[in-house]
């Protein structure tokens, strides 16, 4: 079973993100960046899923230059190759135009399961399965926290508020999991040595066959007006416990009419 | 005045909060028409035309709910080159983002996620980066689809005649891809869902296991409110995974939020951040969840929270 595993590359939770002023993209320079942690669930899921029926597991992403240490990071978890789409065009890409080039990429390999993270970090929109499967005109087997292949067969539980579905579809699918759904291995040394001699192929918009004018910021369908700092909260009534710090909470929330 | 398309989330006949919310903002651009999925909306319409709608859509098939995100945006898609709406507005839910995402690339439309505000040239307001930004957007392309966060908006009634149309109901077989086999409903049933909560009270690491987590539901159920929990405290197991609150789990925006024994890393307050007021309970008092707090009290939970518990029904009479 052939399986792709889609990954980002996203600036650290843990920093202080910010937007460009300049063109109001993602400040990518003053930050550390580290492959999107919900991403590393659909690795580790790819893995598993490679270890118990067989085939390899590919790493795609689309990024910068700067990207490739996110890819070595997926090679050393185990994964097999990877593919990396990389154009100075695709510069402040939507999500649209984003699904459009990794589709493409798609197209040019054969595979089962294509297995992505149910959201980025940083642009948080969990988009990008839904609009592969779009796409692809495959089945959409997102929001998973429980994947299962039996043959041609794939069933999951999809997440959901009142608990989970089950879903069933047909092999070839594009999965979407949810961090419930494993635990991530850590790389081992034998692992990232070996990822220094795994294959990593490299795609521009000319290979993919994609007209420029479509991808990058310029042909983004939404635009910043603005953007600003949020300004902080303001203090609020901070109070120690001396036997009736519970009262006096219930007295806050009768003022604010809460109760 | 031009059509504004409204995606009713709903249970059965029961129309969700956050479609009323919906409605309330579409009012403000254009005539509100609801495009109803699945059956029930012969009932539902009372509430409906309580909210403005001034047409709904209906297709009553029971692929909506048999099939995975498809359907929906399909029928959407069909609406949108059938009615050409001057925008379409979907609730911010992982289903409703799915939709909407669907719809963007059918359509050829820009779209944008977790709008807590749309003004004036549908120029939607969101936060970015656990709410340290607030960024003003707008869709630049096609026909403009936004997601709007639940309990954003405050629903205001106004009349509207929620004129029954039909809509087609053949759904494709290339939208029937991920079938439904079995609906599985978890605990939490009585409490309101996390997201639609104008009430939410979370415990996490402070808690210490998960027979606590008993005094956070009893201290919910005093008030109405949902139960959401931090990465430490469902990563523990204390609590289901679906109720965690931050980065890597849900954003809420209540009314109130009350944080029990959560000292207030960045990945939870991304996830609660712009909820209109926090009050806090903590032993630390430097712990930086004080720093959102409208009212905090630093002391000892199982002393401070039953005591707000007995506070709370004094009060209202339970």
């Amino acid at each position: 079973m052939n399986i792709v595993v889609c990954v980002k590359q996203v600036p650290d939770t843990g920093s202080e993100r910010t937007l460009r002023l300049a063109d109001s993209t993602v400040d990518r320079e003053g930050t550390d960046a580290l492959i999107n942690v919900l991403d590393e669930y659909a690795i580790e899921e790819g893995l598993r899923l490679a270890e118990a029926h067989g085939g390899e597991v590919t790493i795609m992403t689309m990024g910068p230059a700067r990207a490739s240490e996110s890819i070595r990071k997926a090679l050393s978890m185990g994964a097999d190759k990877a593919v990396h789409i990389v154009d100075d065009g695709l510069a402040g890409s939507d999500a649209p135009a984003t699904s459009e080039a990794i589709a493409a990429a798609l197209g040019r390999i054969e595979f089962d399961l294509v297995i992505l993270g149910s959201e980025s970090t940083d642009a948080r929109m969990g988009v990008l399965a839904a609009m592969l499967a779009e796409r692809l005109g495959l089945p959409q087997m997102s929001l998973a926290s429980e994947v299962e292949v039996d043959g041609q067969v794939i069933r999951i539980h999809r997440q959901a508020d009142y608990g989970y579905d089950k879903v069933e579809a047909s092999l070839p699918a594009v999965v979407s999991v949810v961090e419930k759904i494993n635990e991530p291995r850590y790389p081992s040394f034998k692992g990232i040595m070996a990822a220094k001699k795994k294959p990593v192929e490299t795609l521009s918009l000319a290979d993919l066959g994609i007209d420029p004018a479509r991808v990058g910021l310029a042909a983004s369908g939404t635009e910043v007006v603005s953007f600003a700092k949020r300004p902080p909260r303001q203090a609020g009534t901070i109070i120690k416990d001396d036997g009736d710090g519970g009262e006096k909470a219930a007295e806050f929330l009768a003022a604010q009419k809460f109760i | 005045m031009a059509e504004i398309l409204v995606l009713a989330e709903h249970s059965g006949e029961t129309v969700k909060k956050v479609t009323c919310e919906l409605l309330t903002l579409a009012r403000r651009f254009g005539e509100p028409a609801v495009a109803w999925a699945g059956p029930g909306a012969e009932v539902a319409r009372d509430r409906l035309a309580e909210f403005g709608a001034a047409k709904v859509y209906v297709a009553a098939g029971p692929e909506f709910d048999e099939y995975v995100v498809a359907p929906k945006a399909e029928l959407l898609a069909g609406l949108v080159a059938a009615a050409s709406p001057a925008a379409v507005l979907v609730a911010s839910t992982p289903e409703g983002r799915e939709i909407a995402a669907r719809l963007a690339v059918r359509t050829g439309s820009g779209m944008i996620t977790d709008a807590v505000d749309i003004g004036e040239g549908l120029v939607a307001e969101l936060s970015i980066f656990g709410g340290a930004i607030v960024v003003h957007s707008r869709v630049t392309s096609g026909t403009p689809i936004i997601c709007v966060r639940p309990n954003a908006i405050t629903p205001e009634p106004a009349p509207g005649a929620a004129e029954i149309v039909p809509a087609g109901t053949e759904v494709s077989d290339a939208a029937k891809g991920a079938r439904v086999t079995e609906r599985v409903v978890q605990e939490g049933g009585e409490r309101p869902e996390l997201a639609e909560a104008s009430i939410v009270v979370s415990g996490g690491r402070g808690m210490g296991n998960a027979e606590n987590f008993a005094m956070i539901e009893k201290l919910a159920d005093a008030l109405g409110a949902a139960v959401g929990a931090s990465r430490a405290a469902t990563d523990a197991g204390w609590y289901p995974h679906q109720f965690q609150v931050g980065q890597t789990g849900k954003t809420v925006s209540p009314q109130l939020y009350i944080a029990v024994g959560i000292s207030g890393a960045i990945q939870h307050r991304a996830g609660m951040q712009t909820s209109k007021t926090i009050m806090v309970v903590n032993k630390d008092a430097e712990a930086p969840i004080f720093e959102l707090a409208d009212f905090g009290v630093v002391g000892d939970l199982f002393s401070v929270v039953p005591q707000l518990i007995d506070g709370i029904q004094q009060r209202s009479g339970g």
